[in-house]
């Protein structure tokens, strides 16, 4: 605990002199947040010296082995520079699918020689994933894939679709699940495979979202062919790795509610609602909303804290990670409700530089989509009723 | 009275579902917003609205108008919702026709109804301020001047705004925000010297403008009703609109729900429709209790509004706060149930949402009408 001590001083010191003051107000837009990547751009010097100044003391990975580009942290320690972070309102110097998703997955079933090619570049930005699980008729019933990958000779040839794969006109490599085998249970034919989206026969369609923003795409494969050694797990048990990988995703997207708090919902429904002679929210139901979404909000972190801390003791129930993702993007949906409620007419505008051209109504929208990205929150609370509560027929 | 349409309502609703569903299905919004179209509505359709008799619906005979009541705007207003039909029916037909029949004088009256029932005139009610639906908070100032009185101060949410060819603005007159008293309504001139408006582009692709009043002069003929005694007619037509409002919502609701259901009978995950589940199941049946609900409290404000109107403000509030949480409730589950599909902006239910989520702050939100009934009932 000393030791600990000494370690927060000392973390809390190295943050106060080296985050830039730009770096601790909560990342807005799209632009505020950085995604590495071969073509990746800074849109400000703050955000380059913010990041390479975390990456080179291996903290866009505090937990990762050093090995890999990570900074060796153990879990009260990474706990600890997530407080502090968290104190100064630190933003994520590195924002990845390979921090939050692949990475997690290589640790656990990728080979020594996986793991030294992939993780290194993803700790240190310079290659940037996307997800290829979802198909047009495999969204819930993901293990329904039917990208097909055909064995020739050391390598798979891959043919078929993927839908609302997230950023991938910006990614340079792609995680897939492919149906390597079809003649088996639908879920032992998939594999779990990796391979550069600058592959011949690769390419992307984005999609408009009702946010009006684009962050995803069609993808299509065209007999794109990718060496077997790029498969991580075995051969047709891709399932295993795919599911492990989920629980890290939900487990994260549970999370992203709270990374963008800022300043308090009621203080800010304050600004535009107005208050009463005493100093409470001007709207009575709108305050009693907001604090009782807060009792929730308050909950929920200390849910995801002990979450977090039983999973390093090894105690964590493994779908525990479907209540949090439910819980918390529900949360986050309810959140978004209150700020449009307490924005009323001024956060009904679209455009123009008054309303950051329509941030909040946006933002408001694009987390419509927390409850069905990463498994909806139906297929959650299934899980949850299936492996949490063992009911029957569930 | 039954609370059911007539035979006659019915027709009504008969005749404007065809002409809206055929000439302006979710498309012509969606092409509308595209074409970043500088009206913002068809003024063609506005012209056909207006010679099958909706523009005047609420105009009475003598100027050249249907005379028709609520419900019959209700009835136009749902068919409205379903397919987000972009109008001045609300700003002009229903809003402004009310303010001008209940409140105005006999030249008023002769001078601007018969146009509106033509479809020759469009006219917008401007009243809030805030960032929130306050008439009382209304603090645009009117000081008298010469023969008649000044305005300044700004305007926000006033729906075809930028297109209007008169604009009734809620000001005060006397006293300060808050107050009852000292609230007087104006017929201004949008060209009049002193005046910017601002066309604001909003979520749902619909017309909204801002306006500033810089030293407007308008002398005593523009006065709207009675000098000081403005918030009495003010929160009639208030109370109309969010009965329309209301009507618009629950178009808006049933056609997401349809939309949803017909979507969980053909959506198949896991070997079949994924309208075999019960967990889905059971919410498309609350959402369709809830919707029903909020029908016959939307119908029962309206005929309330037509036959008894002193006593429509708490049917109203219960009318509008019931719509706004159906509303938003279904174009919710709408998206939730379309799962990524609901989610891109080529598929309709995106407009729904943000169409709901305008309509929920028009003439005060589920807060604002629940808290106007708690102060009604005297808690
Ligand atoms: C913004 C966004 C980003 C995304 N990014 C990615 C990405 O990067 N990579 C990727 O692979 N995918 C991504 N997805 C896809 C996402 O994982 C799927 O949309 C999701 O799994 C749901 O699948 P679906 O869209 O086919 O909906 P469907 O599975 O068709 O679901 C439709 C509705 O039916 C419900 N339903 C289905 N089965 C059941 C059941 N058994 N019981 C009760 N209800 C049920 C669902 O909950 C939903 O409400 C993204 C999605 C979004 C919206």
């Amino acid at each position: 605990m000393a030791d600990l001590e000494q370690f927060r001083r000392e973390t809390r010191a190295w943050l106060e002199a080296n985050c830039p003051a730009e770096m601790r107000r909560p990342a807005v837009s799209d632009d505020d947040v950085f995604w590495g990547g071969r073509n990746a751009r800074f849109s400000s010097e703050p955000q380059r010296v913010w990041f390479e100044r975390m990456r080179d003391k291996g903290w866009t990975v505090p937990d990762w082995p050093r090995e890999y580009g990570g900074g060796g942290l153990d879990a009260a320690e990474t706990k600890v520079l997530r407080e502090e972070m968290a104190a100064i309102g630190a933003r994520l110097p590195l924002s990845s699918f390979g921090i939050w998703m692949l990475g997690p997955a290589l640790l656990k079933y990728g080979t020594e020689e996986q793991k030294k090619e992939h993780l290194p570049k993803i700790a240190a930005g310079l290659i940037r994933w996307c997800q290829g699980y979802s198909e047009p008729n495999a969204g819930s019933d993901l293990a329904s894939l039917q990208t097909r990958a055909t064995s020739d000779g050391d390598h798979f040839i891959i043919n078929g679709q993927k839908i609302w794969t997230s950023y991938a006109n910006y990614a340079d490599w792609i995680f897939c699940l492919v149906r390597t085998d079809p003649n088996v249970k639908k879920h032992d034919g998939i594999s779990f495979i990796l391979f550069d989206m600058a592959s011949k026969g690769v390419s992307t369609k984005p999609i408009l979202l009702i946010s009006g923003y684009s962050p995803f795409c069609e993808t299509f494969f065209d007999n794109v062919r990718v060496p077997k050694s790029h498969v991580v797990g075995q051969i047709n048990r891709g399932w295993d790795v795919a599911k492990y990988l989920l629980q890290h995703e939900r487990a994260m997207i549970s999370g992203m509610g709270e990374r963008g708090a800022g300043r308090p919902l009621g203080q800010i429904a304050a600004d535009s609602v107005g208050s009463d002679g005493q100093g409470r929210l001007g709207d009575a139901i709108l305050r009693s909303q907001i604090a009782t979404f807060e009792v929730d909000e308050a909950a929920l972190a200390a849910a995801a804290e002990r979450t977090t801390d039983l999973a390093k003791a090894g105690q964590a129930h493994p779908a525990f990670s479907s209540a949090m993702k439910y819980y918390g993007t529900e949360l986050n949906k309810r959140r978004h409700e209150i700020l449009m409620s307490a924005g009323g007419i001024d956060a009904l505008e679209w455009e123009g530089e008054r309303s950051k051209d329509g941030a909040r109504p946006r933002a408001w929208l694009r987390t419509k989509a927390n409850s069905i990205e990463g498994g909806t929150s139906e297929v959650m609370l299934g899980i949850v009723a299936k492996r949490i509560l063992d009911l029957p027929g569930a | 009275m039954a609370l059911v349409l007539t035979e006659e309502q019915s027709m009504l609703r008969d005749s404007a579902r065809g002409l809206i569903s055929d000439k302006a299905p979710v498309s012509h919004l969606r092409h509308l917003r595209d074409s970043r179209d500088a009206t913002g509505f068809s003024r063609d359709l506005w012209q056909a609205f207006a010679e099958m008799g909706f523009a005047g619906l609420l105009v009475p005979e003598e100027f050249g108008g249907s005379g028709l009541g609520c419900v019959e705007a209700g009835v136009v207003m749902e068919e409205i919702g379903r397919t987000l039909m972009p109008s001045p029916f609300l700003s002009t037909g229903v809003v402004a026709a009310s303010a001008l029949a209940r409140a105005g004088n006999a030249a008023q009256k002769s001078e601007y109804l018969p146009k509106i029932a033509s479809g020759a005139l469009l006219a917008s009610l401007a009243v809030d301020e805030g960032a929130k639906h306050r008439p009382l908070q209304t603090s645009l100032q009117a000081s008298r001047s010469g023969n008649g009185f000044k305005l300044n101060g700004a305007k926000a949410l006033v729906v075809d705004g930028h297109v209007a060819d008169l604009l009734i603005v809620a000001a005060r007159t006397a006293g300060s925000a808050g107050e009852r008293d000292g609230l007087t309504l104006f017929l201004i001139n949008p060209r009049a010297k002193g005046i910017a408006i601002e066309r604001t582009v909003m979520v749902d692709a619909h017309n909204a403008a801002r306006i500033e009043f810089n030293n407007v002069e308008v002398d005593v003929d523009g006065v709207l009703g009675e000098v000081d005694q403005g918030f009495a007619p003010l929160d009639v037509v208030l109370n109309i609109g969010s009965g329309a409002v209301a009507s618009e919502m629950v178009g808006l609701s049933e056609e997401v729900f349809g939309r949803t259901v017909e979507y969980l009978k053909q959506r198949k995950q896991f070997g079949k429709p994924i309208g075999e589940f019960q967990a889905l199941q059971h919410r498309a049946a609350q959402l369709y209790i809830d919707i029903e609900i909020t029908r016959a409290a939307v119908l029962k404000a309206l005929q309330t509004l037509d036959g008894d109107f002193a006593n429509a403000a708490a049917a109203v509030a219960v009318a509008k706060a019931r719509a706004g949480v159906t509303a938003t409730r279904a174009v919710q589950e709408g998206v939730q149930m379309h799962g990524g599909m609901g989610m891109t902006d080529q598929f309709d239910i995106g407009f729904f949402m943000k169409r709901a989520r305008v309509c929920e702050e028009l003439f005060g939100d589920a807060n604002f009408h629940a808290e106007q009934l708690a102060r009604a009932r005297g808690y």
